[in-house]
């Protein structure tokens, strides 16, 4: 897999919302991996609304059968959603349960006027209608569930894509 | 023996008291707590955890604020709340604890909150489901006798941790009626879970339990020397109602004594903060300006109390 470079893939995005930024548009990651990657393109796109975050745990529609156990994070959308422009930002696109949690919880704190996705990284395995707007590399063949694609991220802020054992 | 608390996995399977829950399930308990807080100011006050469960209050003693926010913390996290005033229902037509419990379980209860006058009535009925082979449903002790009120101790340790951070630091005074009271008894408990070095109770000799030493806090009888240089002062209500025979001389006299006053509380550390479980009387055992002054944080444990309820619902109901 020689296209897992993620700076170039984080820099091909850029390029892909730029065209599309607005004074109104605004960003929110879904943690972990989709922050560290809303904190990059907020800045290389100089989007002046301030960056929101999502935790999607308590939307998930397997907290039946996982529980709440891992600590989970604050939700922060510090901008008027209602009537919003928003980019949904994640570090990898799978099955779409996280992207359907993260507008299920965006739609709670208003009804935003538009709403995309932006992913560095589509690896197949779609189990919802669920569509990146904006995404800056598709597996030609999906990734088997028994493998993990993981968003890394240094302490000197440098971006790492890998596959893991699932 | 089987913690009646915790499932075979360890994890949280009914909240009866804090003594003898473990360390990491009392702070994973706060640090869940954390995230909810916020939910309040969103647009939709709710999330979707508990979706379709339904949530019994059963309350066998009288209670405003306590059943009040178990259920606004079971609607915020959208279960169906049902409450129950057992004090005017069955009971009062002659139905025992374990019959009501069966025909609640009968109706598709996924979980129970419980007040009971008597000690042990939550054990007793997480006891029963467990014969019965219903570990599916959830128990939460909303106070019961004299035993424990482990959410209004879970509510007040995230309080402390809000405003001093750290636990291991601290002198922690409770002041007040200690015999008659639950909330006291988990709060000592987590106190000494969380490794707070000085846990101090002052009251007068009438209203402690004999050998409360054993619980490992230091007693005092006056409340000048015993909230000296403190950084939290738990203040706890008078309980006339559970007082039978002449443990006091009057209100008034015990107001003179042990009730908290701008003066009194200026022994204890500048930034101490004053706490109280409610509801309270004032001009008995706090005074007016201290309940309204600076260092009071009693209306901020009553919001924390609903993200603490909604931390415990969701982490039985898995």
């Amino acid at each position: 897999m020689s296209n897992l470079d993620a700076e170039a893939l984080c820099a091909t995005l850029v390029e892909l919302i730029r065209p599309h930024v607005t004074p109104a548009t605004t960003l929110v990651g879904i943690h972990t991996g989709g922050v560290w990657l809303a904190e990059r393109l907020h800045t290389a796109l100089g989007i002046t609304q301030p960056l929101g975050a999502i935790d999607v745990s308590y939307y998930r529609d397997d907290f039946g059968s996982k529980g709440l156990h891992a600590q989970t994070r604050r939700t922060d959308i510090p901008f008027r959603v209602e009537g919003a422009d928003v980019i949904i930002v994640d570090d990898v696109l799978y099955t779409g349960r996280t992207t359907r949690a993260a507008v299920n919880e965006l739609f709670d704190f208003g009804r935003p006027a538009r709403v995309d996705l932006a992913v560095l990284i589509d690896r197949g395995g779609r189990e919802l209608p669920v569509y990146a707007r904006y995404c800056a590399h598709t597996l030609p063949v999906s990734l088997p569930p028994t493998q993990n694609l993981e968003l890394m991220c240094s302490e000197s802020g440098q971006l790492n894509l890998r596959v893991i054992d699932a | 023996m089987r913690n009646p608390q915790l499932n075979d996995n360890g994890e949280l399977q009914h909240l009866l008291t804090l003594d003898g829950l473990p360390r990491d399930i009392l702070v994973a308990i706060l640090d869940n707590a954390a995230p909810f807080t916020e939910v309040a100011e969103r647009e939709v006050k709710k999330l979707p955890l508990l979706r379709g469960k339904s949530i019994f209050n059963l309350f066998f003693e009288n209670s405003t604020r306590t059943r009040t926010t178990f259920e606004i913390a079971a609607k915020r996290l959208s279960a169906d709340v049902v409450n129950l005033n057992v004090s005017t229902s069955s009971t009062a037509k002659g139905e025992s604890l374990l019959d009501t419990v069966d025909n609640l379980c009968a109706m598709q209860a996924d979980m129970f909150v419980v007040r009971h006058a008597a000690s042990g009535a939550p054990f007793l009925i997480a006891q029963h489901l467990h014969q019965q082979g219903r570990d599916d449903i959830h128990v939460i002790n909303a106070g019961d006798g004299r035993h424990a009120h482990p959410t209004q101790g879970l509510l007040d340790m995230y309080t402390i941790r809000h405003y001093k951070r750290d636990f291991t630091g601290l002198t922690v005074a409770i002041v007040g009626d200690v015999l008659h009271s639950r909330v006291a008894r988990s709060q000592i408990c987590a106190l000494r879970t969380l490794g707070v070095p000085d846990i101090r109770v002052i009251a007068p000799k009438t209203l402690l339990p004999t050998d409360i030493e054993k619980l490992g806090v230091r007693v005092f009888y006056d409340m000048h020397e015993g909230l000296r240089d403190v950084d939290v002062v738990m203040m706890l209500r008078l309980q006339n109602e559970r007082m039978n025979g002449a443990l006091l001389p009057t209100p008034q006299e015990f107001y003179k004594v042990w009730g908290l006053t701008a003066e009194k509380l200026a022994r204890a550390r500048p930034d101490a903060i004053v706490m109280h479980p409610g509801p309270m009387n004032r001009g008995v055992e706090i005074d007016s300006s201290v309940a309204d002054g600076a260092q009071a944080v009693i209306l901020p444990q009553v919001t924390f109390g609903i993200a603490v309820r909604m931390a415990v619902m969701s982490m039985l109901a898995v």
